[in-house]
């Protein structure tokens, strides 16, 4: 199928076609470190909200139980694209027009990246939230027992007791989660963020070498991917508790 | 705007809000079916004793998803025109995106299908499959017969959770142009202006309907009655 097409692997080294000092590669590695930041930091967000959420589902309190598990329905079942246009075309709307304005009056690349981790963070925040919640369910019921019997408070018995334990347990499908993160971020370029995948579609538009554009992207977040799985297999082997499967 | 000036622009824009959400369904309908039975012959491959089509399995699952859903709809709006002029010698007259969208799709819900699938098999009792060997049952007709009915079965509630987020992962043919739910509200905001009102609607509709899906599904699973699959 590709036998009217001219196959250019040095069109990455080429100079950009706008002027600006730097060629093709560069705009891909540009692409590369925005999604880099944008899925680092969204990940921060989705795991600080994911356990407090995580928590609050597992309390005793109905009302904070019912906050979380709401939470995790919105955010779960709006796909992620409507939920970046929300954040990024309908909040700066909503918000008081001070506030507003001083938003966009930010330069655009931080107004999109700023609207995309947020997105990004929080939409993940509901599936770690479920990781976590069901990481705590794993636990003995006699662990929390144990805990308060013992005289702790139960933030107490959440820091000491079973956090500590439900985390090692979520690690694996957090690793899922972390690799969903990367993929995800790839949403952002609907929005205009240059991020990998963007870069990947402007390169098409600047060179006409779709393919080798693709290919290129692709092999990147292959990549990125085995960089994830082979960091976190190292944080799941280095907190290891003993007297578990595979422990020390 | 008040909420009756939003309401009737819903309901002007509601023949094109309709056929959007037409397109959208049919993506998720094509690419449920064509991506679980092809995530089911990946499954059996993944699980076979020959190992060219083990690691196959493996490859194609494993490259698939670990590459964003966004970088395969490109992929394959890039492809697929290509290949319908290679195969039948025409230029593509017909709207490519849908076509592409939905060979995406199926390929790359496969792949997490196939997954699913699997574990439904290794779930099934070993000496299932010795008994139907017993019986002088060939291995691929004692998948098909035993396993697989058995297997698809205990997985019916994953693969239709999966088949929501599915649904709501239509919503990304928005990067190859195809007017779908989505896109067709956006549309329908860039031309009147009211972006904020029709990105909040366009949300609550996937929201109800992924929800209503949802409680379905635990209709099913509590029920303890599982639909009868083959």
């Amino acid at each position: 199928m590709f036998k009217n097409y001219s196959w250019d692997w040095g069109v990455f080294l080429q100079p950009v076609s706008t002027g600006e000092p730097t060629n093709y590669l560069g705009w891909l590695l540009a692409g590369l470190y925005n999604t880099v930041v944008l899925a680092l930091s969204a990940s921060l967000i989705a795991f600080a909200v994911g356990v407090v959420m995580g928590v609050l589902r597992t309390t005793p309190n109905r009302w904070l139980a019912a906050l979380g598990t709401t939470y995790v329905g919105i955010f779960r079942n709006i796909p992620v694209i409507v939920q970046l246009f929300a954040w990024y075309f309908v909040l700066p709307e909503l918000l008081p027009d001070n506030v507003g304005t001083w938003f966009k009056q930010l330069p655009a690349s931080t107004q999109m990246m700023t609207s995309a981790v947020l997105c990004l963070g929080l939409y993940m925040g509901a599936r770690v939230c479920e990781l976590i919640r069901s990481g705590i369910e794993t636990l003995p019921k006699g662990q929390r027992s144990a805990a308060l019997a013992l005289g702790l408070t139960l933030p107490q018995a959440y820091r000491y007791v079973l956090l500590p334990v439900a985390f090692r347990v979520a690690i694996p499908p957090l690793t899922s989660e972390m690799i969903n993160v990367f993929k995800n971020s790839a949403v952002a370029s609907t929005i205009g963020l240059l991020e990998l995948s963007a870069q990947a579609q402007q390169l098409v538009d600047y060179t006409a070498h779709p393919y080798e554009s693709f290919a290129v992207a692709t092999a990147v977040y292959i990549l990125i991917n085995v960089i994830v799985v082979l960091i976190m297999r190292q944080v799941e082997v280095s907190v290891r508790l003993p007297g578990y499967i595979g422990g020390k | 705007m008040t909420a009756i000036d939003l309401l009737s622009d819903i309901t002007n824009s509601l023949p094109a809000l309709a056929a959007g959400m037409v397109t959208s369904l049919k993506i998720t309908a094509i690419a449920v079916v064509f991506g679980i039975v092809w995530g089911a012959i990946l499954a059996v491959m993944r699980l076979s004793s020959f190992k060219p089509f083990a690691l196959f399995a493996q490859g194609y699952v494993m490259l698939l998803r670990s590459i964003p859903l966004i970088m395969v709809l490109l992929w394959f709006f890039l492809m697929v025109p290509q290949l319908i002029q290679n195969l039948f010698g025409v230029s593509p007259r017909t709207d490519i995106r849908l076509v592409s969208a939905m060979v995406a799709f199926s390929l790359f819900e496969a792949a997490y299908y196939s997954e699913i699938i699997r574990a439904g098999i290794q779930a099934v009792s070993r000496g299932q499959l010795s008994a139907a060997n017993a019986l002088g049952m060939p291995y691929l007709m004692a998948m098909r017969l035993i396993v697989l009915p058995q297997a698809l079965r205990a997985t019916v509630p994953a693969l239709l959770t999966q088949g929501i987020v599915l649904f709501q992962d239509t919503s990304l043919v928005y990067v190859i142009g195809l007017a779908d739910f989505f896109r067709s509200a956006k549309n329908i905001a860039d031309r009147d202006g009211n972006t904020v009102e029709m990105i909040l609607f366009a949300g609550s509709v996937y929201l109800v309907i992924s929800l209503l899906a949802s409680a379905g599904v635990q209709f099913l699973q509590r029920g303890g009655r599982y639909v009868k699959v083959g």
